[in-house]
């Protein structure tokens, strides 16, 4: 998370879409990058409204409810049989899940 | 390593906890079940799905953090890491990351408190394999993946770059080890998984104090993988040093076959994780009853035991280290101690460390699982003490009854060899012999010490011999010099 | 168009259990579908087959002298965002086209153990992101008032369903209006409840700390109904309020004798309401008036950054609940050569513009460096809200305001402009941030004879009191 205090950013760009687009696994064409652009700098101006306040002493609110130790107990329940998981599959091999090669380990 | 550098090393250990059920949902906590059989919609992440906390998953961190200091927050929260791989269900792992359930702990190691920056709650991701080209993931074909272990609950335990060799992180995680076993939370077991430590090691001129490059090395699947990995970095990144080029700040894979850790492909761009609050779950605000039950029936921590036995029995700390290191041990040496009559505690220790500890390494078994009870050694060490048997004997004693199903008392009588101190029937003895040779004990009244020693060992030999070897020499010696003094 | 009281859930319901054929139920609203689904397309999926089996089960139950439950025998659609173990769930989403969830939803389990019959799954914006449900991958619904305008979203399969007639009862869910927003365009009546008071187990996720399940109905009372059904704690939701939400049915009936209502200055003069809109509102608040409430005008000033801060957390959460569509456990899967290429590709052909555009303003307000100035302002404009509503609960009971600043408008346009179609939004999303409950109910016509709603608004639990003065306005409505 960012250092606090950093508020203003500068207009968005192509490449930050195309950044953004890595980030998310979206394969985006020129036409999309372009569009996207645009509308994301338009949405991105009323957001700017938000980012401008002072709100330094407000605590912000990650969740409506004031919940909290809501637990589970620690006692096995059956659960989905292999064949109904991998029914479901794109793409199965002897029980696993197959998936193209990977290139990148995290 | 060119003594201009000093090394400083932090270790991220995550140990897989030892619940019956995963960290979000009900499945079985288990290793080595059938690919995907252990799973469900909410650890395959299936759309719609949500977690649910395991209350015993938060017993053990706390418990955990109870026994080495940490600060307890008042509120804890889970976060999202955001990331894809295919062996993460939801492309997001649920963890922790502002407000941990552990903050600010330490552990001491070797009599060096080493800082633990905090510990935290996350989930496991599943496993992949990779199909073709030997195994190795870049080279493969395609991949597979199981999610049995996509959602097992894991401690992440982070130290303060506080460790200075190879040799102090591996007696820490020994330490830390012994800790997570000895309170219950997890088994621990390095070879399984269930234990798994990455390293950052970086190195700086004698004396100063900022921090140079991190290198975090990943990979080690032992404790002496762990201790060659960081002597590798270290070496290496001295001789980067030395030639005057940077250190890159990278991940590195330690490779045990070659010895040597290795740069991994460059990624595009470092992870963006984007953090943040998980809304599927609530805090946890740990009360006064939440932190009692972690708590309660804590069992004794390693390095308290130690410390306690070399106080109680007299024992140097290498022996109480041997005892507490050897899991059972001290278990049954404290048994034992509990049953010994005359004998001592630190004669006993002498036993266990030695010829008891000696059998166990060769024979593999555990202290429980010998024919040798507790008590019985203290049987043992109290003949020893009594004069029965004699310290020589005592050892072959011991041999058969760790083999055979045998109390030492047994064994003396089946041997026919308890020594007798009966004082008459021993002065009888040397009687016997003092008769039966005049002229050597009035040659040893009229000698120097060097010759009566001589003559001595002739009086004793005989008496040894006139009693088939169970005279207790003590008693014979003591009469003997009566003997041969008076007249 | 058929007026929807003329099949009343609690009707039918109590008509099953004398002895009233279910199965005669289901047939009537199964034919009503094939007369006029074509047009509509307020079904995504629709089994027959089963649906008079299940009808022909209540029947043999009642038959055996047993009660099969307060929805006896009442057909029900369920929004297609709602797991049903074995039946096709997209979402409205190519992604999922074909995908058959191996588990229900509790709030379907709860509707079958009440005895009612699902009789299909209804079309909806994809991933529940839009206010037209014009974001379907399979095509738009069209409004039953007029087929040329949109029934609005994104749950415009449900609402058009209850003003077709076609069912009495329908589940939604409402993130930032898609419950009551359609519900308004569309002449019906849909209530959002206290986030928690319904599970989510089961609900395929857009915006987890704002998302909730809700009845549609022809009027309050069916919707109360089905509320007190699906509302209760539920263990394998966290976030499930323990002791769940008092039952509204049994009280509905109490009047308004001593409430406070106060009507929000802010969304009655907000950016783009239509006069006859604000006209509604204020007529609904003289009828409470009449009826022995209080009226007075009241200002939740944080309201006017509402919009913005709902469009940061709102895509800020998908971005991340939607990365789980990557093609490798379900789903649609474009190959490659390699997973990363695998997942881009997929993601590319099974999301459509909306979704993806806001995975991207998701991923970008949560990114390094933005996320204090995005996703955290936009947490704290919510404590604003929330502590502004408070402030409010001092004077008033509840609050009053229009669900959406006009009636329903063409197919077609609001598509161009993304901001355009957000500002619909406008309204409702306050109750979202704040957690609190709010419905919206008819209230006369516009321009056209499209119809208008008013929205109630309560405070966290209150549902009771939000129903009864709903009850009074509908009672009052023209």
């Amino acid at each position: 998370m960012s250092a606090p205090g950093s508020k203003r950013r500068a207009e968005i760009t192509a490449g930050d879409v195309e950044h953004v687009a890595r980030l998310a696994r979206l394969a985006l064409t020129p036409d999309e990058v372009d569009r996207f652009t645009a509308q994301l700098a338009s949405i991105f101006e009323n957001a700017d409204a938000v980012a401008a306040l002072d709100l330094d002493d407000v605590p912000p609110t990650a969740h409506p409810l004031s919940l909290s130790n809501v637990f589970r107990a620690d006692e096995p329940r059956p659960g989905l049989s292999r064949d109904e998981v991998l029914a479901a599959a794109p793409a199965a091999e002897e029980g696993w899940f197959r998936v193209p090669r990977i290139l990148e380990e995290p | 390593m060119s003594r201009r550098y000093e090394a400083v090393i932090g270790l991220e250990v995550h140990c897989e906890l030892a619940t019956a059920t995963k960290l979000f949902c009900a499945c079985r906590n288990e290793f080595g079940a059938e690919p995907n059989t252990n799973v469900c919609p909410v650890c395959l992440g299936l759309p719609g799905s949500l977690p649910v906390l395991n209350g015993r998953a938060v017993e053990f961190a706390l418990r955990f953090g109870g026994v080495l200091g940490f600060g307890a927050p008042a509120r804890s929260i889970f976060a999202r890491k955001n990331y894809f791989y295919p062996d993460m269900p939801k492309d997001y792992q649920i963890s922790q990351y502002e407000e941990p359930i552990c903050i600010d702990g330490a552990l001491e190691v070797d009599g060096v408190r080493v800082g633990i920056e905090r510990a935290h709650l996350e989930e496991d991701t599943g496993k992949t394999v990779h199909v073709g080209g030997g195994g190795r993931i870049h080279e493969a074909d395609h991949s597979l993946v199981d999610y049995n272990r996509a959602g097992v609950p894991l401690m992440e335990i982070v130290s303060r770059p506080d460790l200075r060799s190879a040799e102090q992180a591996r007696a820490y995680v020994q330490e830390l080890r012994g800790v997570l076993l000895a309170i219950g939370v997890s088994d621990v077991k390095m070879e399984e998984g269930s234990l798994r430590v990455d390293a950052n090691v970086s190195l700086r001129s004698e004396g100063a104090d900022e921090l140079g490059t991190k290198v975090e090395i990943k990979n080690m699947n032992s404790l002496r993988s762990l201790g060659r990995a960081i002597e590798f970095e270290i070496d290496r990144q001295a001789e980067l040093l030395e030639a005057g080029e940077p250190v890159a700040q990278e991940t590195r894979h330690w490779n045990e076959a070659d010895g040597r850790t290795h740069g991994m492909r460059s990624k595009e761009e470092a992870f963006d994780y984007r953090y943040f609050p998980e809304p599927d779950l609530v805090p946890i605000v740990p009360d006064p009853q939440m932190r009692a039950r972690a708590g309660e029936r804590l069992p004794e921590l390693p390095a308290d035991r130690r410390g306690r036995l070399a106080r109680e029995w007299g024992i140097s700390e290498n022996d109480a280290r041997l005892l507490v290191d050897v899991a059972g041990l001290a278990e049954f040496a404290e048994a034992a101690v509990a049953a010994l009559g005359a004998g001592s505690a630190k004669d006993l220790v002498n036993w266990c460390v030695g010829e008891v500890l000696g059998f166990l390494n060769e024979s593999g078994l555990v202290p429980g699982a010998l024919p040798l009870a507790p008590d019985g050694l203290a049987e043992l060490v109290d003949l020893v003490a009594a004069g029965s048997i004699s310290r020589a004997q005592a050892k072959d004693v011991l041999d058969e009854c760790l083999r055979e199903p045998k109390r030492p008392r047994q064994v003396v009588a089946e041997r026919g060899i308890e020594q007798v101190s009966d004082e008459a029937e021993l002065a009888a003895v040397i009687d016997d012999i003092v008769a039966a040779h005049p002229d050597d004990v009035a040659a040893y009244r009229a000698a120097d010490a060097k010759v009566r020693k001589k003559k001595r060992g002739f009086f004793m030999g005989e008496a040894i011999k006139a009693t088939r070897n169970q005279g207790n020499p003590k008693v014979l010696g003591r009469l003997l010099d009566e003997r041969l003094a008076g007249d | 168009m058929t007026d929807p009281g003329s099949i009343n859930a609690s009707e039918i319901a109590t008509a099953v259990r004398n002895g009233h054929s279910a199965v005669e139920t289901v047939d009537r609203c199964l034919d009503a579908i094939a007369a006029r689904d074509d047009e509509l397309h307020a079904f995504l999926h629709v089994d027959a087959d089963a649906a008079r089996a299940a009808a022909a089960a209540i029947d043999e139950r009642v038959a055996a002298g047993d009660d099969p439950g307060a929805l006896a025998g009442v057909p029900v659609a369920l929004k297609d965002n709602l797991c049903v173990r074995g039946a096709p769930t997209t979402c409205g989403s190519r992604i999922l086209e074909g995908w058959r969830p191996p588990y229900t939803a509790t709030v379907v389990d709860r509707v079958l153990a009440a005895g009612a019959v699902p009789i299909g799954k209804t079309n909806l914006d994809e991933f529940a992101m839009g206010s037209s449900t014009e974001n379907s991958a399979f095509g738009p619904t069209r409004n039953p008032h007029d087929p040329a305008r949109v029934p609005g979203g994104s749950s415009g399969g449900s609402a058009a369903a209850i003003a077709a007639g076609f069912v009495p009862l329908a589940l939604g869910s409402d993130t930032g209006g898609s419950i009551r927003q359609p519900a308004s365009l569309c002449g019906v009546v849909g209530a959002k409840p206290t986030y928690g008071a319904v599970s989510r187990h089961g609900l395929i996720a857009f915006a987890s700390s704002l998302d909730q399940i809700g009845p549609l109905a022809g009027d309050v009372g069916d919707a109360a109904l089905l509320l007190d059904v699906i509302s209760g704690h539920d263990p394998l939701d966290s976030t499930s309020i323990p002791d769940g939400i008092p039952s509204v049915s049994a009280v509905l009936d109490e009047g308004v004798e001593g409430i406070r209502v106060g009507v929000v200055s802010e969304l009655t003069d907000a950016e783009g309401v239509q006069a006859e809109v604000g006209e509604a509102v204020e007529s609904a608040a003289i009828a409470l008036q009449k009826a022995g409430a209080t009226v007075g005008p009241v200002s939740i000033p944080a309201a006017v950054h509402g919009l913005a801060a709902y469009y940061l957390i709102a895509p800020a959460e998908a971005s991340s609940n939607l990365a789980r569509y990557d093609g490798v456990r379900y789903g649609l899967r474009v190959d490659a050569d390699d997973v990363a290429t695998m997942n881009a590709r997929t993601r590319a052909s099974g999301f459509g513009a909306e979704v993806k555009r806001r995975i991207m303003l998701g991923t970008y307000a949560l990114s390094a460096g933005y996320y204090d100035a995005y996703y955290g302002q936009a947490q704290r404009v919510r404590t604003l809200l929330i502590r502004d509503f408070e402030s409010a609960y001092e004077s008033f009971d509840v609050l009053l305001a229009p669900t959406s600043p006009t009636t329903a408008f063409e197919l077609g346009a609001k598509t161009a402009d993304p901001l355009a179609m957000y500002l619909s939004d406008v309204c409702t999303i306050l109750a979202n941030l704040a957690g609190h409950p709010a419905m919206s109910l008819p209230f006369g016509t516009g321009e056209g004879g499209l119809p208008i709603g008013v929205q109630v608004f309560a405070q966290p639990l209150r549902e009771p009191e939000m129903f009864r003065t709903a009850r009074v306005i509908e009672e009052s409505a023209p």
